[in-house]
């Protein structure tokens, strides 16, 4: 894609002083700090930014997002599948505001995202002035980090503070707002990268007397389980994560950003945890007698109820924020640091072992989940499509090498139990927050950030409907993701839980739909609408060979619930199959 | 069981990190008691001094937060019985309404509290104490009418000889390390 062409780094990072003006100054820093691509969209108070960028365009390109929501969302997507984090502009007052989604988003998964807002000149601060808003004291629960910048001096350092700030320790959002007047003032500018400070400890010193603790326990455990997050990725970590597994000969159960750091066809790969995983990692956390969490951090979703779960276990965890440990599941060994680190560590440190008879175990609820819920998923024999037969098709079509990128709720579910990974970082999705909306943004940026992987994007149609816009986006750059939206004509997850807990009072849950196809054609992309089976191979084989962006709608049975499922505020080991 | 903590916190001197600190109290639906922010003995570093009613558990969580925010130095807590701490209590009377200023005067003084300054016939009293100190003066002026009433956040300083200090070396050898690391 000639928008992202790798650019090597062009801006001087500048030891002698040049004088500029503090929009300039935005430029260069993001230049210097390798920025290659910036989503967002203008307005009045960021105008000397988007000015400068004019003369730039060449080293910094510009994809201007149809809502600032889209812009953020896409920033997190290019970020989650490549080594950049992800850069936004937008404007001051609600350019500012509809940011605040995706940061928050962004904060719960650990993206690494700059933001960087235009603010009211500073003479006009507190006045209520045209657009104002305190976009700092918003943002401040939902980011890593943020500042405001006044004078156009304090921009190239509080740039450099923000890139390190974002993309060190566990990664998050920072946003820097900068007056207008700012923008407007000249400063000499120089960059120098941050190299820390000293209030921030983004990487606690491994204890190599805690490492040989953990050995000690996973070298006597009989019925250990290794649950692993989005902490392996985020460090870089797929390999020493890979041998430490392969070692120990310990089965391996992932949370759903955990996702795509191992091989979904690796033997020691046992599925997915939590209240849409799968049977056996569920069932028998509470038989474990030993749990080794490596960059997770006990989610709800992931434990169900606290007081039953893992009782038999104890805790290994490994965890590069301090604040996780002990936060909802206690700690009998913490290895606070880089899991990269930790996991090299702890591998010398263990002995070689296998666990075939325990291995064995989850092989046999394997068995019972086949045949009570995921054969009928897969290979169903009823008329109505399921979600799980679409998967199946993207998989053959990709050979798990596809990015695949998913909204929330039940397509997102069916999506991340059925699809197959062979490379890290191939699933994007909201986890933490949850956010409808999501995806279309995020596989856009996906695809901008690696225009070399095929990026699909599955979306439900109440999702889709609430960012659809960026359609025009995806049009406007020629980004060729391939979008699916598994339309049940219903908010699925939504319907599901009122049909199992809410006496099937389907409350505000049933959509009546716009004609995708049409609405997809008016954008300038191709698409088609497959509602029986018989067309499904051929659809999918339409999406795929078609050169640019497609848009492939599925109508899929309408009341179709996803299984297992962990009641919510119920045991792991109560996880239902019907 | 909850009790009285007081967090000590140590950061950076910034803008909005006070919204920060009690942003992490208000996501958890915990009230504070009292604050203070001030200068510590280290230059370019403030001090703050939360005092919040809760369990154990909570309070650590709490104070994990607050120190995983990239400006905040460290976080402690305290249980009473670890600090010395007290807080100081300000009280206006009008002179010119009470007729037995010597009862008044008496009760002052009974009470360890001084008398600050008069204003005209005003009065300011000042008392350092304990809540229930600072309150029981309260009670005991306000047959003379108090007009108005102020009590500070509570100040606290542990028991202990080990100090924030030998941890404010850590940082700084840090920062070191990290610089020295990449250059």
């Amino acid at each position: 894609m000639e928008l992202v062409n790798e650019q090597q780094n062009k801006a001087e990072t500048s030891t002698t002083p040049m004088k500029i003006t503090g929009a300039e100054a935005v430029i260069r820093s993001l230049i210097a700090e390798g920025t290659d691509l910036v989503f967002g969209y203008p307005g009045g108070a960021i105008m000397p930014i988007y000015d400068a960028l004019y003369d730039f365009q060449d080293q910094l390109k510009h994809v201007l997002t149809r809502h600032e929501q889209g812009a953020i969302h896409a920033a997190q997507g290019f970020a989650r599948v490549g080594d950049k984090p992800g850069v936004v502009f937008a404007t001051s007052g609600p350019g500012a505001t509809n940011l605040i989604t995706g940061l928050a988003d962004a904060k719960i998964d650990s993206n690494p995202l700059v933001c960087i807002t235009g603010q009211v000149g500073s003479h006009l601060l507190g006045t209520d002035a045209f657009q104002e808003t305190d976009v700092i004291s918003i943002s401040m629960p939902v980011t890593k980090w943020n500042f405001q910048v006044t004078k156009a001096e304090d921009i190239p350092g509080a740039i450099a503070k923000a890139f390190y700030i974002a993309t060190s320790g566990r990664p998050g959002p920072v946003l820097i707002d900068i007056t207008k007047d700012a923008q407007f003032a000249e400063l000499d500018f120089q960059y120098k990268k941050c190299q820390g400070f000293r209030s921030y400890i983004p990487k606690p010193r491994l204890d190599f007397e805690k490492v040989e603790a953990a050995a000690g326990l996973i070298n006597q455990a009989k019925k250990p389980l290794i649950l692993f997050g989005q902490g392996v990725i985020l460090s870089g970590a797929e390999n020493e994560f890979k041998h430490f597994v392969e070692k120990t000969g310990i089965p391996a159960a992932w949370t759903l950003l955990g996702l795509s750091a191992m091989d979904t066809d690796h033997p020691l790969n046992v599925g997915m945890l939590g209240m849409h995983g799968n049977y056996g990692p569920n069932k028998l956390t509470n038989e474990a007698d030993l749990i080794i969490a490596v960059g997770m951090r006990f989610d709800d979703r992931v434990t169900g109820d606290l007081s039953t779960y893992a009782k038999n276990a104890k805790v290994i965890h490994l965890e590069i924020d301090p604040a996780e440990i002990d936060k909802n599941v206690k700690t009998d060994v913490a290895l606070l640091a880089d899991a990269k680190e930790a996991l090299h560590a702890l591998t010398e440190s263990v002995s070689p072992n296998e666990h075939s008879e325990w291995l064995a175990e989850f092989r046999s609820h394997d068995k019972i989940e086949q045949e009570k819920v995921i054969d009928n998923e897969l290979r169903p024999t009823k008329e109505g499509m399921t979600m799980g037969e679409v998967i199946r098709r993207v998989n053959e079509h990709t050979n798990g090498d596809a990015v695949v990128v998913t909204d929330v709720g039940q397509h997102q579910m069916i999506a991340t139990r059925y699809a197959k990974f062979k490379q890290t970082k191939s699933n994007v999705t909201s986890g933490g927050l949850g956010t409808m909306g999501f995806c279309l943004p995020a596989a856009l940026g996906a695809k901008l950030s690696r225009p070399d992987r095929e990026v699909v994007a599955v979306i439900g149609d109440g999702g889709f409907q609430m960012t659809l816009q960026e359609l025009g986006t995806i049009f406007q750059t020629g980004a060729a993701v391939k979008v699916i939206i598994l339309n049940n004509q219903f908010l699925g997850m939504v319907r599901q839980w009122q049909q199992l807990f809410f006496d099937k009072r389907y409350s505000s849950t049933e959509l009546v739909n716009p004609d995708f196809v049409t609405i997809t054609k008016g954008f300038g992309i191709e698409a088609q609408s497959v509602d029986a089976r018989d067309n499904l191979d051929k659809g999918i084989e339409d999406m795929f060979t078609h050169e640019g962006p497609y848009l492939l709608e599925v109508i899929v049975e309408k009341e179709d619930n996803v299984f297992p499922m962990v009641p919510s505020g119920a045991s792991v080991s109560d996880v239902r199959l019907s | 069981m909850k009790q009285v903590y007081t967090i000590v916190v140590f950061t950076e001197n910034k803008i909005g990190l006070l919204n920060r600190v009690t942003s992490i109290f208000t996501q958890r639906h915990v009230n504070i008691e009292s604050l203070s922010v001030s200068d510590s003995e280290f230059p370019g570093i403030h001090r703050f001094t939360i005092v919040i009613e809760q369990e154990q558990e909570k309070v650590e969580k709490i104070a994990k937060q607050i120190e995983k925010q990239v400006e905040v130095l460290k976080a402690y807590y305290f249980k009473d019985e670890d600090t010395v701490f007290q807080e100081i209590a300000l009280y206006k009377v009008d002179l010119s309404t009470i007729d037995n200023k010597e009862s008044l005067f008496q009760i002052i003084e009974d009470h360890g509290a001084i008398q600050n300054s008069t204003i005209g016939d005003l009065l300011i009293i000042e008392k350092t104490g304990h809540k229930k100190d600072t309150h029981a003066l309260f009670e005991a002026l306000q047959p003379y009418g108090i007009i108005a009433f102020v009590r500070s956040g509570r100040v606290s300083l542990s028991r202990y000889a080990a100090s924030f200090s030998g941890h404010l070396e850590q940082f700084e050898l840090h920062s070191k390390e990290i610089i020295t690391n990449h250059n």
